[in-house]
């Protein structure tokens, strides 16, 4: 999964790049309500890694969304981290700390240990090394 | 006679046991492997330092508002 050896040429780039620039408009077209009322309702919310994960079991129709978009998610965070110069992990843990600040009263968010808290007015509790 | 009887049972019966003890020899040649019935888990610390997130903080947040669509 460690990316930091892999050399990036100028091809691949291009070939990142463009696949970001398709998958974006799509993603725009395929936006489910779905999605923004199960975050709200809690059954799905931010993990410490940078992707969505499940605080419910969740029905099959939200199983998939949730799975397209983190798929969506990886794509963008190996296109960021060729970038930087930094692994997919890093750069997708990153940018975990950054929705879990980023979450609203109400929403789930995953914990260091594991355990799914509801968002509060409070700071959200992250992992140590979160800016 | 019965000398010869007696030869053709023993060698026979060293026959068998030599079967016995190749047969025995490639079971204890099998190697066993269990497969984990665990997932395997990634371990985030090994590769992420806080120096390297605090250098990539801002790329992140960028990313993340350029992306809304999928964040």
């Amino acid at each position: 999964m460690r990316m930091t050896k892999w050399k990036p040429t100028g091809l691949a780039l291009a070939a990142i790049a463009a696949t970001v620039a398709v998958a974006v408009p799509s993603a725009m077209a395929q936006r489910d309500p779905a999605y923004a009322a199960a975050r709200a309702a809690g059954q799905i919310g931010e993990q410490p890694d940078g992707y969505l994960g499940f605080a419910t079991t969740p029905t099959p129709a939200i199983r998939a969304l949730v799975q397209d978009l983190n798929i969506k998610r990886k794509a963008a965070y190996t296109a960021s981290a060729q970038s930087t110069g930094s692994t997919v992990e890093q750069f997708a843990f990153t940018s975990g700390c950054n929705l879990i600040a980023k979450t609203k009263p109400g929403e789930k968010y995953q914990t260091p240990g594991g355990a799914w808290k509801t968002r509060d007015a409070s700071p959200p509790e992250r992992d140590a090394r979160c800016p | 006679m019965n000398k010869t009887k007696t030869g053709a049972r023993r060698r026979a019966i060293r026959g068998r046991c030599l079967a016995l003890m190749t047969g025995t020899v490639a079971l204890a040649g099998c190697v066993q492997i269990e497969t984990p019935d665990k997932p395997i888990e990634i371990n985030l610390n090994i590769n992420i330092r806080q120096e390297v997130v605090y250098r990539l903080d801002g790329d992140a947040k960028k990313l993340i508002e350029q992306n809304s669509e999928i964040f």
